[in-house]
């Protein structure tokens, strides 16, 4: 699968794409086919919008909630899935899980579940590419509870200082595990935080895929011209639960109902039907094709076999 | 074969190597301050001070070990680490299997640690078997300037994540370096005396403490054989059970603490290995569980010393004396 080309109906083919492959993968956990998982359902924009203004030379680095990601960079559903479900055709053999998936073909690398993890990372990728003078930028995402993290404060302090081209992309989704950002920031917005390092910021509305590309793109390219970070953040929702399963008990329904009504893919749908560049029947399509995509994905997964009892302690040291 | 000390020898382990491969760089706090000769040789990309932020020192050392280069960071002191945990452990150690084997770490962290400055519990902490407990991370601590150079140069050039400890005192000790390229090979032990009649098990200081204590035995007609175990990941496995097997009774001396370190695991080793040919129970020499005292002669009570490993060593050889071995164990812990 290749990267996104820049336009409004490819970006929400993909949006499409990793909802039906996250609501897939929860389904699969309801009917105990498949381990607990942390799904992005909600902030497929977020990950589209952004990944879709990187090139080949750039990297990721990601988290736990990286399927979107994963998937908006080009990943390859079926190997995703059979990652998930432990096979040995899994980008990373089986050994990672939904959690921690990295495929450096894709230029995805180093993800961690540790929340911040992949922020103490990605300033060791981009001071070998400002050392070896490579092309390219680093784009880290995270989201509020990473921001919550002091590792979050010293990524930036030390990004800063050592001029670093870190696209760091904070996706605001509002929970923090179980807890709402309400309860652990005095303000709503990580990109204010920015300023104190001297790293510009911004906060875009991260339900809107055209915003959100747009912004990305300014954010990128200023990354690419000073080689100097910079922080973009989503205004996004989480709209299932921590991780699957979670009956989200502990969430308002008139604040979910609220951010359902601004599901970023009706939102897109709704805007490329009313300019006249899509209609219905191309939507249905377009869901026909998705749909297509994960019934495979999941055919390939399923019979894939997982991996020998030899691999147990293989891949421990270099 | 030239005199220098062991400070020396990690300054010139850390020159040769940013010389022989422009992808080792070095940082950490004050690292551009504490060594200018190599700041004025390999510039300020390379050789750089960080603000004291322990975690992100490790975690970007580990995103530049997985992209190509082969970082130097310095740590200071051992009980810092705390603060590096998750990159060294959960990232450096744990990303390649994660990945199915997509990135290594080839990286050095290095910690000073180890009782004889009265710096007290939270400048040292010999927490070197927290690593060796961690899959992914390879473990060193040398006792001499050869072995510091050598295996330091050996660790940049290996491709996992080695913690390298520093036992603190050591730095001024004077040693034989051999000229030339040194390089001492991760995982292979020492042995520093040969002997027939009991095994001492060791590294970093108390390698000569026990080396001191052979002596003493030597006045005895006790022939003690003195290992040093330089690497506790890979642990030299074959050196430790050749020695337990020629002398049948395995003596082992640290620094740090007792539960779970490294004598518990080479007493393991030599027990489920070795039994048929033990002559007396596997006894270890430690630290006390108890932090590390700042009181010059509390200190000195915290770190092992020869005249303990001696008496050890002739309980261990004595016999029909009515004091069971297991009693004595139980003190010298």
């Amino acid at each position: 699968m290749e990267s996104i080309p820049n336009d409004g109906a490819a970006m929400l083919e993909r949006m499409m794409l990793i909802r039906a492959y996250e609501e897939k993968l929860a389904s699969l956990q309801a009917a105990g086919q498949a381990a607990g998982t942390c799904t992005s359902v909600g902030q497929e924009a977020a990950a589209v919008g952004v990944i879709g203004v990187l090139n080949g030379d750039d990297r990721v680095l990601t988290n736990h909630r990286s399927a979107g990601h994963l998937l908006a960079r080009g990943a390859d559903p079926g190997r995703l899935l059979a990652e998930v479900l432990g096979r040995s055709t899994g980008y990373c053999k089986g050994k990672s899980g939904s959690l921690h998936i990295s495929a450096k073909e894709l230029g995805v690398l180093l993800t961690s579940t540790i929340v911040g993890g992949e922020l103490s990372l990605a300033t060791g990728v981009a001071l070998t590419k400002t050392l070896r003078g490579e092309a390219g930028i680093v784009a880290c995402f995270f989201g509020d509870g990473a921001a919550c993290e002091g590792i979050f404060h010293e990524s930036l302090n030390l990004a800063s200082v050592w001029q670093l081209p870190i696209l760091y992309v904070c996706e605001n989704n509002q929970w923090q595990a179980f807890v709402h950002r309400r309860e652990t920031m005095t303000g709503d917005h990580v990109s204010t935080w920015a300023g104190g390092y001297g790293i510009p910021s911004r906060t875009v509305d991260g339900n809107d895929v055209d915003q959100v590309h747009a912004a990305a793109l300014e954010a990128a390219n200023a990354v690419r011209s000073s080689g100097r970070p910079y922080l973009l953040e989503t205004w996004t929702y989480r709209l299932r639960g921590h991780f699957e399963p979670d009956d989200q008990s502990y969430v308002e329904p008139q604040e979910l109902a609220e951010w359902r009504r601004r599901d970023p893919i009706a939102a897109q749908q709704a805007r490329l039907l009313e300019s006249g560049r899509l209609d219905a029947a191309a939507i249905e399509r377009m869901r026909a094709r998705v749909d297509e995509a994960i019934a495979s994905a999941l055919a390939f997964a399923q019979a894939s076999p997982f991996p020998a009892a030899s691999e147990l302690t293989t891949d421990v040291y270099a | 074969m030239a005199q220098i000390t062991v400070n020396e020898a990690i300054a010139e382990a850390l020159a040769e190597e940013m010389q022989r491969d422009p992808n080792v760089i070095m940082f950490g706090e004050g690292v551009a301050t504490k060594r200018p000769e190599l700041l004025s040789a390999f510039g300020a990309a390379r050789v750089r001070n960080t603000p004291l932020s322990e975690a992100i020192i490790a975690g970007t050392a580990a995103g530049a070990a997985a992209t190509g280069l082969r970082p130097v960071v310095d740590l200071l002191f051992a009980p810092f680490l705390t603060l590096a945990m998750d990159a060294i452990v959960n990232s450096a150690g744990k990303l390649r299997y994660v990945s199915g084997g997509q990135f290594s770490f080839p990286m050095v962290v290095m910690a000073m640690t180890g009782g004889g400055w009265t710096v007290g519990a939270q400048h040292n902490h010999n927490l070197e078997a927290w690593f060796v407990h961690s899959p992914g991370l390879k473990v060193v601590m040398p006792s001499c300037a050869a072995d510091f150079k050598g295996l330091l140069k050996a660790a940049i050039r290996d491709d996992n994540p080695v913690l390298f400890f520093i036992d603190m005192p050591l730095g001024h000790l004077p040693g034989e370096v051999p000229d030339g390229e040194y390089l001492v090979e991760l995982g292979k032990a020492a042995i520093r005396r040969a002997g027939a009649d009991i095994t001492l098990i060791s590294y970093a200081k108390t390698v000569d403490t026990c080396l001191q204590a052979a002596e003493q035995l030597a006045g005895d007609d006790i022939d003690a054989e003195v290992i040093d175990l330089r690497s506790l990941k890979p642990l030299d496995e074959q050196a430790i059970l050749q020695s337990a097997r020629k002398t049948g009774r395995v003596l082992i001396v640290h620094e740090a603490a007792g539960p779970c370190g490294v004598g518990a695991e080479v007493a393991a080793l030599v027990a489920a290995q070795a039994f048929d040919a033990l002559k007396a129970p596997v006894i270890r020499i430690t630290g006390p569980d108890a932090p590390a005292p700042s009181s010059y002669p509390l200190e000195q009570a915290f770190i092992p010393q020869a005249d303990t490993v001696v008496a050890a060593a002739r309980r261990l050889l004595r016999r029909g004396t009515g004091e069971s071995v297991p009693a004595v164990a139980e003190r010298m812990r």
